[in-house]
């Protein structure tokens, strides 16, 4: 069995982001790390190979420039077999319509693969597109908002999932191969083991570029992008006050509360 | 010459970090204020491995190296001294003084539970009259064909009501000249008759943290459990503070960089005479001396590291990491307290209790007075290094990991 994990690297969530007049963005000095809701699909790929007695083949995968390779880092630390970055200039400026194609190309050389899970969106864009989008192009069943993997029978062939809805929890079970979208709650990422540590520094990371998994060019990167950038620019500051409600007793008081929260329509 | 750390240290540093502000940041300040040990957090130290760091795989450890020691001693204490004091005596006092100096015997059973977090481990020199003046300790132990009879009272002990097994410091010969001759070193577990122990209350600080007294009612222990020869417990207890004092040296210098942190956010948020009051010269002249003595501290400490990590001995070095950085971290405080004003005088904010924990420090483990001395010592030629019949092994990556 062949599990790959789609990362991504993003600034960290701490990190203050700044939007200049030109529209650069830029988060200062702050650290390149993996996506944190990606550490919940590396966690479950990891729970899976451990619960098949270390069987199946954990590959990480990373679309991205250098920096990308702190995501893989990361994840072989934390127990991936292996890490493959995806880069050319020429992905450069990608949407998620070509970030999609560019991964499915990656995916679709490996041949093999069974289950590609990623995590419920990037922090930094968060579109939460390119799973169902690399589903759509390998022909792979789409699972998204999982939050439980209930059953996956490899002899079978299929998987059932628990997904988080807003309406409640719905159960499907799909044949493989399939993409899951996993979200928080599906499990506790662990931290890097010191052992993973020292195995991800010494690990070799292959780069594929678009000659190597067959992009066409006009597919990828901006030219492949249907997504433009007019304008970019930090939304307006809001405004936030405090009103101190003042009446004689605290169950008067929790009356006129609750007449303005619901005349503001918050309950 | 090189200063930067290699990607293993920074993976170490991120990891570290993420658990202390994950699982005890949080919650801190709910068991400094009860005065309540956080064992879950020592606990998860041990699973993670964070308490075999530098220990050799072969011996239940990580395999990394000592400046991942020093690193992970700097998060730890960034948010609070009480995980810090975990490190200093369980791995740089008692398990490296067992790496060091224990015969391979001692090492399979008592470092290796020891590195893997199963058992907890601590370090008895200190008692009620004998603190800066260790060669003064009455402490006994008395030979009677294969085992030891150990009287006498030990105090000031980090975890000595939680720790299973204890490296106590006992007078065998009591006519020795110089006294510090007739000292020897024993590995005292908690379940042998006549050991109790207790927690001391009303500290000023590191109250997250276990503190307590061991006494000793004619304990046996047997000779197997005698670390290193008989009057050789003063040189193991010397060369064991050299790796205590180089983890409280790089721990404070994570205290330095919590005030300074601290200090930063609190200096851009609040706003005296029309602006924000880091716009003030006198505020930051504290932070600027809150900077300067961060760079410094880190610079002396991870200079310890590497000298460990070659196998040079280090012990002036180590003294005056030690020395600087809690000092530092002391002054550090009591600014970052001074900058946030009133609210820093309230536990709503954290700088107060870095204050308290940081004062423990310029005391334990040789008052900031000794290491004056020390370092005047060395200088003036009173007082020089010599080899001792075990050194502390010098990091070897391949010796650190392979598996037997």
């Amino acid at each position: 069995m062949h599990i790959v994990v789609c990362t991504k690297q993003t600034p960290d969530s701490a990190a203050k982001l700044t939007v200049d007049e030109a529209g650069n963005v830029s988060w200062g000095d702050s650290p390149i790390i993996i996506n944190p809701w990606d550490e919940y699909a590396v966690e479950e790929a990891i729970l899976i190979k451990e619960r098949f007695n270390g069987e199946p083949k954990v590959t990480v995968i990373s679309m991205g420039p250098e920096e990308a390779l702190e995501a893989l880092k990361h994840a072989i630390a934390m127990g991936c077999d292996e890490g493959i970055r995806v880069w050319d200039e020429a992905f450069e400026n990608s949407d998620t319509l070509a970030t999609s194609y560019v991964l499915a190309k990656a995916i679709e050389k490996m041949g093999d693969v069974d289950l590609v899970l990623f995590g419920k969106s990037a922090i930094d864009s968060q579109t939460g597109q390119v799973p169902i989008e690399v589903a759509r192009r390998l022909g792979f069943s789409p699972l998204t908002y999982v939050i439980k993997i209930v059953e996956l029978d490899i002899e079978g062939r299929t998987i059932t999932v628990e997904r988080l809805l807003e309406q409640g929890r719905q159960v499907v079970k799909a044949p493989l191969p399939a993409v899951i979208g996993t979200v928080k709650g599906i499990n506790e990422p662990r931290y890097p083991s010191f052992m993973g540590i020292r195995k991800a520094t010494r690990a070799q990371y292959p780069v594929w570029t678009g000659a190597d998994i067959g992009v066409e060019p006009d597919k990828a990167g901006a030219a492949g992008s249907g997504v433009r950038w007019e304008r970019i620019f930090p939304p307006p500051v809001r405004e936030g006050g405090a009103e101190i409600i003042e009446a004689d007793t605290p169950e008067e008081a929790a009356r006129i509360l609750v007449d303005k929260l619901m005349a503001e329509k918050v309950i | 010459m090189d200063f930067a750390l290699t990607e293993e240290h920074k993976m170490v540093v991120r990891m570290v970090r993420d658990f202390a502000e994950k699982e005890v940041a949080p919650y801190i300040k709910e068991y400094d204020r009860a005065h309540k040990p956080f064992i879950k957090a020592m606990e998860r130290m041990g699973e993670l491995g964070i308490l075999g760091i530098c220990i050799p795989v072969r011996y239940g450890g990580q395999g990394m190296d000592y400046i991942s020691l020093g690193l992970a001693c700097e998060e730890l204490e960034r948010v609070d001294s009480s995980l810090r004091v975990v490190l200093s005596v369980h791995v740089a006092l008692n398990s490296l003084g067992l790496l060091q100096w224990g015969t391979e015997e001692q090492k399979q059973r008592f470092l290796v539970p020891q590195a893997k977090g199963e058992r907890f481990a601590a370090y008895a020199l200190t008692e009620p009259g004998a603190g800066s003046d260790a060669a003064a300790l009455t402490t006994t132990a008395r030979r009677e064909g294969d085992v030891y009879i150990l009287n006498g009272e030990k105090m000031w002990i980090s975890l000595a009501t939680i720790a299973h097994n204890f490296l106590v410091f006992a007078v065998t010969d009591p006519q020795a000249k110089p006294r510090h001759r007739g000292i020897t070193a024993f590995i005292v577990e908690r379940d042998m008759k006549g050991v109790t122990t207790g927690d001391i209350h009303g500290k000023l600080g590191v109250r997250a943290g276990s503190t307590g007294w061991i006494a000793m009612e004619d304990v046996e222990v047997p000779v197997e459990n005698r670390l290193g020869e008989e009057g050789e417990g003063f040189k193991i207890a010397m060369s064991c503070l050299d790796n205590g004092r180089y983890t409280i040296g790089a721990g404070a210098t994570g205290l330095i960089r919590a005030c300074l942190e601290a200090s930063v956010k609190y200096a851009l948020e609040r706003k005296t005479f029309g602006k924000e009051i880091g716009q003030h010269q006198l505020v930051q002249q504290m932070i600027a001396h809150m900077k300067r003595d961060y760079e410094i501290a880190r610079l002396l400490y991870l200079r310890a590291g590497w000298l460990k990590n070659q196998g040079i001995r280090n012990t002036w070095q180590t003294s005056l990491s030690k020395w600087f950085a809690t000092e530092a971290s002391f002054a550090a405080a009591s600014n970052a307290v001074q900058i946030h004003g009133a609210y820093g005088y309230s536990d709503e904010y954290d700088v107060e209790r870095y204050l308290r924990n940081s004062k423990g420090a310029c005391i334990y483990e040789g008052t900031s007075q000794i290491h004056e001395i020390i370092q005047a010592q060395y200088v003036l030629g009173y007082r020089e290094d010599r080899p001792l019949r075990c050194e502390l092994p010098a990091y070897d990556p391949e010796e650190w990991q392979r598996e037997a």
